[in-house]
């Protein structure tokens, strides 16, 4: 006997997920769920483009990281109000922790919320958090060929970052590849070239980023 | 790596339809997964193995129908699969105003149940 189901195999995260965008509504905060591979510089981002957000909008950061609190403490060093999630085993954030760290937050004060996920391409990017945008970190040193090995997350990505270019003299990346790989998997992403070691690039997706909040 | 979440989500949600219905031992799974999930079927299954060991699914068949992408155009409306390679675009009008309106999928379809 056949018994039809049809169900969305992400609905119990999609459900959690709802209740943080419902929550954040309430409150006006816009959230983004920064995703990239380990070293990719998510961290180092945040670190450069915080202090310039801050003059215009309240910002804070949810840090996810498998073991350690050492992210965590690079945001807090800034005075950026910061709640960390430590995930354990689990290769992405998982929505239900993003819920419950919302608690530590002042959700008032917040314009714009970052939620920095694991290092990682491809679960971060099948599991929401309760993200509005999600932002993609690609660096330099990791090559061109990211954007068709997980095609899903640049296809879903409202930004992508490129990062580390200060590099790109010392390593084989051809940013032209990168850019056409992400028509090729429809992606409609702003695309930003950016070092956040150098601050080259960064006027623009900070121009990006202030423009999320209405 | 994201097979065995996936993995986990199918025997969660299986076990609370087999309860909610009463289904005593179900012989398959069928899933429609989009191809840009890009999800490894071997993988899957190993996973889906480990995972429902001790639990009223194991030895359950997992059934895998890829769901190609297909873009809709915005401009005529043609529905086209997009050429491996090349940039989404609408091969009736050139638009690059494209929707993706399948391949996306992560879905559970249906349970085979032994009578
Ligand atoms: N040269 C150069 N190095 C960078 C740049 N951005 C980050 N880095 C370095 O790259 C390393 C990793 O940066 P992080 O910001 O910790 O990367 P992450 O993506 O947060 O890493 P995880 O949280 O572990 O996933 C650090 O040593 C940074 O100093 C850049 O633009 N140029
Ligand atoms: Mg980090
Ligand atoms: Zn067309």
């Amino acid at each position: 006997m056949e018994i039809r189901v049809v169900e969305n195999l992400l609905k119990a995260n999609e459900a959690v997920a709802a209740q943080t965008l419902e929550r954040l509504a309430k409150h006006g905060v816009r959230a983004i769920n920064m995703i990239g591979s380990a070293g990719s510089g998510k961290t180092a981002l945040l670190e450069a483009t915080l202090p310039r957000l801050r003059e215009s909008l309240g910002v804070a950061v949810i840090e996810g990281d498998l073991q350690t609190t050492r992210d965590a403490e690079r945001i807090d060093r800034i005075g950026v109000p910061v709640v960390q999630v430590t995930t354990g085993k689990s290769c992405h954030l998982p929505p239900q922790l993003v819920l419950r760290a919302l608690d530590g937050l002042d959700l008032d004060a917040i314009d714009l919320l970052f939620i920095e996920n694991v290092g990682n391409l491809i679960c971060p990017s099948e599991i929401p958090v309760g993200e509005h945008h999600k932002v993609a970190v690609l660096s330099t040193p990791e090559g061109d060929d990211k954007v068709l090995k997980y095609p899903m997350l640049f296809h879903l990505a409202d930004a992508v970052v490129i990062n580390k270019i200060d590099l790109l003299p010392h390593v084989t990346c051809d940013v032209g590849r990168i850019r056409s790989d992400l028509e090729q998997v429809g992606s409609r992403a702003q695309i930003f070239e950016v070092s956040a070691r150098t601050g080259e690039g960064l006027d623009g997706y900070i121009g990006w980023l202030l423009g999320l909040v209405g | 790596m994201h097979e065995l979440a996936i993995a986990q989500s199918i025997v969660e949600q299986v076990e609370e339809v087999a309860r909610s219905q009463g289904l005593a031992k179900i012989s398959t799974i069928r899933l429609r997964i989009g191809a840009l999930r890009a999800v490894v079927p071997e993988a899957l299954e190993f996973g889906f193995e480990v995972l429902s060991q001790d639990t009223p699914l194991a030895g359950a068949r997992i059934v895998i129908e890829e769901i190609p992408i297909r873009i809709t155009c915005h401009e005529c409306g043609a529905i086209s699969s997009p050429e491996p390679g090349l940039a989404w675009l609408c091969p009736a009008c050139g638009s690059a105003v494209v929707e993706m309106t399948s391949g996306k999928e992560l879905q559970l379809d249906s349970l085979e149940v032994e009578d």
